[in-house]
């Protein structure tokens, strides 16, 4: 599919937006947009693929982007040998048990015919599994953070190149994806939904919690980086000779530049996507989804299996999520868990869908880039608003006050609004789908 | 062995605080699955428009509270409730009017209330939060316990001590009678009879001359109120912090799913088993099973089953299963 004048014209706007950002702010807060509206941009493909070509419902972002950043400590941190050492042995075996434990409770569900036997041998299963495991299981775990808990105390990763981490954070997403829709496909369209919240606070809930995997909420930082950092690109001549020319400090000349390479592996990611996604979409496939979507029923009529396809989108649109997801925290250099909000990596995606157009993939790019763009204005611009509401009021008014620091929070006012007005008067988005 | 020991341990520890967030949980799901079986489409917006209500029910504590009015031992947030229903209901109607009547009018797919819901739900939590910002807000005051600990354990005589705190006591009462009067109101008055009416099948209700637009509107009328008197309760109970009632919305859902979406009792039957799971779960037995077991066989671990932080594993475990072996929930809810 071709991009019309006028959906150009709205790229061209977008990127007019960005300088004047660049000018009149500063280039660093222009390069820092443009990364996460790619980022953005990728995981609003994502959620595209399922909503605008399938018709499916995730509202669990959050967790497929977080397992796809869980990936990039596994593959990209050094292990902790002493970690591994005290229990990395008791901790995949237990591993192991509890995944033998959920077959075995699997085999006997099928072997057996259905009688009250049948439903007291899985409890003995599962209870006698938690038992063995978690005897197995404890010990390991404790003893893995033990070791340096102020530092480490977890296994640490395998100590690969970070950007191999961005295709197993995708394949590490399709897993749980995988589960979730064959548990939740095929039955009423918004019990989807509801699993997806479900699993994605159980993701964040693991990882906060699990601090043998990626030490919970004391973080992993320093992971390393696919780009130069800016402290090892500040002391190059040629870094300092660009800042004279441009009349930067060396300081900020690093930092953009550390950000424009990011921005230039992310465009690479998101050009490569784009051009599967609409190959895929304008494929016998594409519209055999979109023939699923629109009419569920006359797919079925001619054979197509729904719930299969239904899967196939549903994994292939995480597996995009959980890409994004460790794309983003190797441009943190960090694993933060507590950090994931639903608000903001769940729903601010379903508004740039929405916004740029549901069914279209440059629109959901579109979308990623205007929302991401006003979610960070919008709270200098809300400070601002307030400030000019309040100015009659006296400096210690405690009114004036309050209404000043809950500023923050104009953003989530201004996305539902934004929401809300599109869904209801422009419901195909800015770029709609053709 | 001292099993009335262990009683009370269980009793305190896990059967009362499952008590109380079971019935809070079960007025919250009577909302999801009321909604569900008139309007047709998962409420999203539940957990934060509950937060709402409850903030316009602090509001009113504050202003209460700051004109020296009491009803000590009760908490003065009982007082300002209707003036919480008031705010919460023109609320809802509100959003009913801009938002969902148009998707109504053209007869949009589920999915797109489900989506504008979404929408609500952003508006509504950033609404709270410029009300009441993030952190935790108290408003409990008022008698704290109906009876503690020392009292008990002074009454009885027993080693293991109990107390009953006036917001659990107050949850659960409420609760009861407020499912009273729904299911008098559900099976014996017109207006409930056309809603139940409306739900099985919309145009015989329809041609039988019920106003579609009449049974949305009480429907909104009931939530409200049911949601403003469950956000009030939990947040008499644990404290008020908005991103918390967010996160009620899945445990809602797994009650309402549970009991079948569109039963009212399988809201109520859900709510409690869900609560019950949920502590029965994480909480940690140790201390009931060394007054259980026999002297030297007393247990060393702490016999739990999941950490805390897992709570919503155990909700989520529960959907599965139901999603899993019995869709339709308990009680046959709504099939598509």
């Amino acid at each position: 599919m071709t991009l019309k004048a006028r959906d150009l014209g709205l790229f061209a706007a977008m990127v007019v937006v960005l300088a004047m950002v660049g000018m009149f702010q500063s280039w660093q807060l222009a390069v820092t947009i443009l990364n996460m509206s790619l980022i953005s941009a990728i995981m609003a493909l994502g959620v595209n693929m399922q909503w605008g070509y399938a018709g499916l419902f995730n509202v669990g972002i959050m967790g497929f982007t977080a397992v796809g950043g869980l990936a990039v400590v596994l593959i990209a941190q050094p292990p902790v040998t002493e970690a591994w050492a005290a229990g990395g042995l008791g901790i995949l075996l237990g591993l192991m048990l509890g995944v033998a434990t959920i077959l075995a409770a699997a085999i006997v569900y099928k072997r057996m015919p259905p009688s009250k036997l049948r439903g007291a041998a899985i409890i003995a299963v599962i209870i006698l599994g938690y038992l063995v495991t978690s005897q197995i299981f404890g010990p390991a775990k404790r003893a893995v953070q033990a070791v340096n808990p102020a530092a480490e105390g977890y296994l640490g990763g395998l100590g690969l190149p970070v950007i191999l981490a961005w295709p197993v954070g995708a394949v590490f997403a399709a897993g749980v994806a995988w589960v979730v829709g064959k548990v939740s496909l095929g039955l009423r369209s918004d019990y989807l939904a509801i699993a997806t919240l479900g699993i994605s606070e159980i993701v964040i809930a693991v990882l906060k919690h699990e601090r043998w995997l990626a030490r919970g909420v004391n973080n992993v930082t320093g992971i390393d980086r696919p780009v130069p950092r800016p402290v090892d690109l500040r002391p190059q001549p040629w870094v300092e000779s660009l800042a004279d020319t441009l009349g930067w400090t060396p300081a900020q000349t690093a930092a953009i530049l550390s950000g424009l390479g990011y921005s230039v592996l992310f465009l690479i990611v998101l050009a490569l996507l784009i051009w599967l996604a609409e190959r895929a979409l304008n494929s016998p496939w594409g519209r055999m989804m979109r023939a699923i979507r629109d009419n569920e029923t006359s797919a079925r009529a001619m054979g197509k299996n729904v719930t299969r396809r239904h899967l196939n989108i549903f994994v292939l649109g995480s597996a995009t999520c959980g890409l994004a997801g460790a794309m983003m925290v190797s441009m943190d250099g960090q694993l933060t868990p507590g950090s994931y909000e639903p608000l903001r990596f769940t729903f601010l995606i379903w508004v740039m869908v929405i916004v740029g157009g549901s069914g279209n993939n440059w629109g959901s790019v579109l979308g990623a880039f205007v929302i991401w763009f006003l979610w960070v204005q919008v709270e200098p611009a809300g400070r601002w608003f307030m400030d000019l509401v309040t100015s009659g009021m006296a400096d210690s008014s405690t009114l004036r006050q309050h209404l000043l620091d809950s500023a923050a929070y104009m953003r989530l006012l201004t996305m539902g609004i934004a929401l809300l007005l599109m869904l209801r008067f422009a419901p195909r988005g800015l770029i709609p789908e053709r | 062995m001292e099993p009335l020991n262990a009683l009370v341990s269980v009793t305190n520890f896990m059967l009362i605080p499952a008590l109380a967030y079971g019935s809070q949980l079960a007025l919250g799901a009577l909302g999801i699955t009321l909604i569900y079986s008139i309007l047709r489409f998962a409420h999203f917006a539940h957990g934060d428009t509950m937060a709402l209500g409850t903030a316009g029910v602090i509001g009113g504590t504050f202003y209460l509270q700051a004109q020296g009015v009491s009803i000590a031992p009760l908490p003065t947030a009982l007082l300002a409730i209707p003036f919480g229903m008031v705010v919460m209901i023109g609320y809802l109607l509100a959003a009913d009017r801009l938002v969902y009547s148009y998707y109504r009018r053209v007869k949009a797919k589920p999915l797109i209330f489900v989506m504008a819901s979404l929408g609500v739900m952003f508006v509504t939590n950033g609404i709270t939060r410029l009300l009441m910002g993030v952190g935790e807000t108290r408003f409990e005051d008022g008698e704290r316990f109906l009876f503690t600990v020392r009292e008990f354990r002074d009454f009885t005589g027993l080693a293991e001590g109990m107390a009953l705190r006036s917001a659990q006591a107050l949850t659960i009462i409420t609760a009861l009678v407020v499912m009273v009067i729904l299911f008098w109101f559900l099976n014996r008055t017109r207006a409930g009879k056309s809603m139940r009416a409306y739900s099985d099948n919309e145009d015989l209700a329809l041609l039988s001359g019920i106003n579609p637009e009449r049974v949305v509107l009480i429907t909104w009328v009931i939530t409200g109120m049911l949601l403003v008197l469950a956000g009030t309760l939990y947040g008499l109970d644990k404290g008020f912090r908005p991103f918390n009632y967010f996160q009620l919305l899945l445990p809602m859902f797994a009650a309402a799913i549970l009991g079948g979406l569109g039963s009212p009792l399988g809201a109520i039957v859900g709510a409690y088993v869900v609560a019950f799971a949920e502590l029965g779960v994480t909480y940690a037995w140790r201390r009931v099973f060394t007054y259980l077991m026999p002297e030297g066989l007393e247990p060393t671990s702490m016999m739990q089953i999941l950490p805390v932080d897992y709570k919503f594993a155990v909700t989520f475990a529960i959907l599965v299963i139901v999603l899993l072996f019995r869709p339709t929930g308990i009680f046959k809810g709504k099939v598509i």
